[in-house]
């Protein structure tokens, strides 16, 4: 029973984490549209690049998480829900595809400002993927999702009133979620002029998001009276009020220029509402699909869950490491010399016996691998012929690259 | 399981566009498959020189590494989205596949997830620790990165050569029932010849694209001490890796032809189960024969079971509805055996050369060939994965579930397919851009070897 609820927290706890992280990232691209013909559009184009973090994959990585989870867990679900919504889940697939490509050409790029002009080129996908993705959230939480492979309709299922509030609502909250970020990234670097534009634009989205959550009840309560019903009656209620009062909260630590803060509200906004719409309607998944029908089986599902832990146990380290070094702003400037001082050493490499050494691991692996049938002598036969590749490497680039130096 | 009953347990779904969602597929593959094999191999050989710059104390080395570190997160960074590509089409393209067989192969994935989320963090650290991080520290923030490569790319081949060898679980009405998540990705015989023959492909692939565009700059009268060390390296690994490859490939092979005689009977277009049966190089195969194939008596049969008359199955010993299409699968493994064998003999031009003159080759010609040698690797790693994926044909699972049965229900595939095939165009123009940026930042160290050096 436990057990067999327990992915789906890790699935919804990731996508909490990916609306928040992700939703930071994509709403960069929104101001970047958003800033045309201003007297400092260029610099606020220029500074909403640096919203995507040193590791965009980072954020983006817990979507794949979510999905991952969610295939190996419900199995059935999932078919069901990827195919029946694939037009929205497809356009949010582009968006992403055509943002990453901004990230990895900002390698390429010689100065910040031509990286914001490249990722500014592509920034119409991160209106279409909170849009697109908070759709097909609208289209299984209306229940327009049936069990089975293309059961709902292609189009109203994710065209719907609900699903473009709920849409409308992922794109505001982006762009809040951005320019939080961006706020107190130019309140760190003392740029007085850029905070103050981010956080007229911070305490702007914020109110419009508050007055989608509010005007887009009344909207959903037309399309579906049952899921307003059950989120503001029994077990959702509480969650609901959290969501609203961190909401109202997050504006007010903006408006007090508490910027750390108020990121950490608005998660628990974003999580507070995730988590009441999911109280609202479970156990059930899709109409007549309940968590307990569609997850796993018992082995799978121990093994995701350990997995999931074991992952986290390596995972939480190695991003505190990252985000230390970059908050600690040690990616930002800072010159260590990357060459110890010290005197070369390059031990003189006898190359005939590691020659030899290497021949006899070439045929060895051959006989072993080739000619032999078992398997324990295969698997010997692959680490024979791997021990000659690495021999022979050593036996002849090092002198290689020593005849090269010497030929200067 | 009779394939009556496995026809009635996965019906066929209602879908015109099989061949366009196999294609789309297919695409999707081919443009994330060489980023693979840069996420293999490329971190060990960009770690491999900042060692040894460390070793000898020798700025040129260092700025290689930096250099190298960069198109490394370049297309580490394509990479993950365009593996993103790929996680997605698992539901948009093939749902009743993930949702019938999600929980005996998808543990692989979450896996992997991880992974793969450990890379990208020290990538991350490794690219922008230059010059940050202490000398040891940044060496050992980027040994993560080699592991994580080997711990992802080891479970999602997982994932595949249990699509071609499926254990681990139980059907009942169609249901799957006794799933072993851990036997059936691990304890599966074929995971190890699919990985090891990756892992090496990995190695050809990117250490001849690297020495091919230092041999484009030697054409071009480039040829520094910079040029002639960033060659020295990739080419030598590439050289050793060719070789041996055809060794793993022959085992590879024999595994195939234990598990999966159908496959082989395709890759040979073997119509007949023979004994004594002859290889065919070349040839177009039509009804239901090998037409103008250059044949070799009994070499199949000595290939396959190591013997004079050993008894090789033929496409005749399963329906025609069951047989993969024998032509494409038959050209794709001649075009990565022809090429497997061409790049093997470059290396092996390369290694004699080293052993009995002690220096690069001179001739012009050797440089044109490493310039072609990168590309045709791509080619042979692309056409082998189509040996493996169009051979498994006409099953998903082999021998359970078709993969006309797996496909979606809905509408608009070639929409999706031309908007995918648009958007990889837009990936691959920065790609090129990215790329050639990074290849005309201007060296910014002494092409002097150390002191030392000199003195010794």
């Amino acid at each position: 029973m436990f057990l067999r609820s327990l992915p789906m927290v890790f699935i919804l706890a990731g996508l909490v984490l990916y609306t928040v992280l992700g939703g930071a990232d994509l709403g960069a691209g929104f101001w970047q549209l958003a800033t045309a013909r201003r007297p400092n559009a260029r610099a606020v184009r220029d500074f909403a690049h640096r919203a995507m973090g040193p590791v965009w994959e980072a954020n983006h990585v817990w979507l794949i998480f979510v999905l991952t989870v969610f295939w190996t867990s419900y199995p059935k679900a999932f078919g069901s829900i990827m195919s029946t919504l694939a037009v929205p889940l497809f356009i949010a697939l582009l968006g992403i595809l055509l943002r990453g490509v901004s990230y990895a050409m900002r390698e390429g790029a010689a100065t910040p400002r031509e990286s914001g002009r490249i990722d500014a080129r592509f920034a119409l996908s991160s209106i279409l993927v909170p849009f697109a993705l908070g759709a097909a959230v609208g289209g299984i939480a209306t229940n327009r999702v049936p069990v089975g492979n293309a059961a709902g309709d292609m189009w109203s299922s994710w065209l719907n009133p609900t699903s473009i509030v709920i849409g409308a609502l992922a794109v505001a909250t982006s762009a809040y979620l951005a320019a939080v970020y961006l706020a107190a990234d130019a309140a760190h670097d003392r740029e007085l002029t850029l905070e103050r534009s981010f956080r007229v634009r911070a305490l702007g989205s914020g109110l419009v998001a508050g007055a989608i959550a509010i005007g887009g009840l009344f909207i959903v309560n037309t399309d579906d009276h049952a899921l307003v019903h059950s989120l503001l009656t029994g077990k959702a209620l509480p969650a609901v009020i959290v969501s609203a009062l961190a909401g109202l909260a997050t504006l007010l630590l903006v408006y007090t220029r508490r910027y750390e803060m108020a990121r950490y509200v608005a998660s628990l906004a974003v999580a507070a509402v995730v988590a009441g719409w999911a109280l609202s309607r479970w156990p059930t998944i899709l109409p007549g699909l309940t968590v307990h029908q569609a997850a796993a089986g018992h082995d799978t599902l121990v093994c995701v869950v350990v997995a999931v832990i074991g992952g986290a146990v390596l995972l939480l380290p190695s991003l505190a490491v990252l985000f230390r070094l970059t908050l600690a702003g040690r990616f930002r400037e800072g010159e260590v010399s990357d060459l110890e001082p010290g005197t070369s050493t390059r031990p003189s490499v006898n190359v005939r016996p590691l020659a030899r050494v290497a021949a006899a691991c070439l045929i060895a692996g051959f006989g072993l691998l080739n000619i032999a049938d078992a398997t324990w002598a295969h698997a010997a036969g692959v680490v024979c012929l791997f021990g000659f590749v690495g021999l022979a490497f050593r036996a002849i680039v090092l002198p290689a690259l020593d005849e090269q130096a010497a030929t200067g | 399981m009779t394939p009556h009953s496995i026809a009635a347990a996965f019906p066929p779904v209602d879908q015109h566009y099989l061949l366009q969602a196999r294609q789309m597929q297919a695409l999707s593959f081919s443009v994330h498959i060489p980023l693979v094999a840069f996420g293999l191999s490329f971190p060990a050989m960009v770690l491999f020189v900042e060692w040894l710059g460390h070793r000898r104390r020798d700025e040129l080395y260092l700025t290689i590494a930096r250099r190298w570190s960069k198109v490394m997160l370049t297309l580490f960074a394509v990479g993950v989205i365009t593996g993103t590509v790929l996680s997605f089409e698992m539901g948009l393209l093939w749902p009743n596949f993930t949702g019938t067989f999600g929980s005996v192969f998808g543990l692989g994935f979450t896996i992997e997830g991880f992974s793969f989320f450990l890379e990208a963090i020290f990538i991350g650290i490794y690219v922008y620790g230059w010059r940050r991080l202490s000398p040891r520290a940044h060496l050992l923030s980027g040994i993560p990165i080699v592991i994580t490569g080997i711990t992802g790319s080891l479970l999602v081949i997982a994932v595949n050569a249990w699509m071609n060898h499926p254990v681990g679980f139980s059907l009942r009405n169609g249901k799957v029932v006794n799933v072993h998540p851990l036997r059936a990705l691990l304890g599966n015989s074929y995971l190890w010849n699919e990985l090891i023959h990756m892992y090496v492909a990995a190695y050809i692939v990117s250490g001849f694209l690297v020495a091919g565009w230092y041999a484009f700059c030697r054409l071009r009268g480039r040829w520094t001490r910079y040029e002639r060390t960033a060659l020295t390296i990739p080419l030598t690994i590439a050289a050793l890796a060719a070789p041996v490859q055809i060794l793993v490939g022959d085992w590879a092979a024999r595994d195939v032809a234990q598990t999966q005689p159908v496959k082989l009977a395709a890759i040979e277009g073997l119509y007949k189960t023979t004994s004594g049966a002859s290889e065919h190089l070349l040839g177009w195969y039509s009804d239901n024969q090998m037409k103008g194939a250059v044949v070799i008596p009994h070499l199949l049969s000595i290939l396959t079971d190591h013997s004079w008359n050993g008894t090789v199955e033929g496409l005749q010993s399963v329906p025609p509805s069951q047989r993969p299409p024998v032509n494409v699968v038959h050209w794709a493994f001649q075009t990565m055996a022809g090429i497997g064998t061409m790049l093997a003999l470059i290396g092996v031009i390369y290694l004699a050369v080293w052993v009995r003159r002690k220096r690069l080759p001179n001739s012009p010609w050797f440089y044109y060939a490493l310039l072609a040698a990168g590309p045709l690797a791509v080619v042979a790693l692309i056409s082998g994965w189509v040996v493996t994926e169009v051979g498994r044909q006409p099953w998903v699972v082999y021998r359970i579930m078709p993969t006309a049965a797996a496909v979606t229900g809905a509408h608009g595939i070639p929409v999706g397919y031309g908007l995918l095939a648009l958007a990889y165009l837009v990936v691959a123009g920065g790609l090129a851009w990215v790329l050639r940026r990074l290849a005309k930042t201007p060296l910014d160290v002494s092409l002097e070897p150390p002191s030392q050096l000199q003195a010794a």
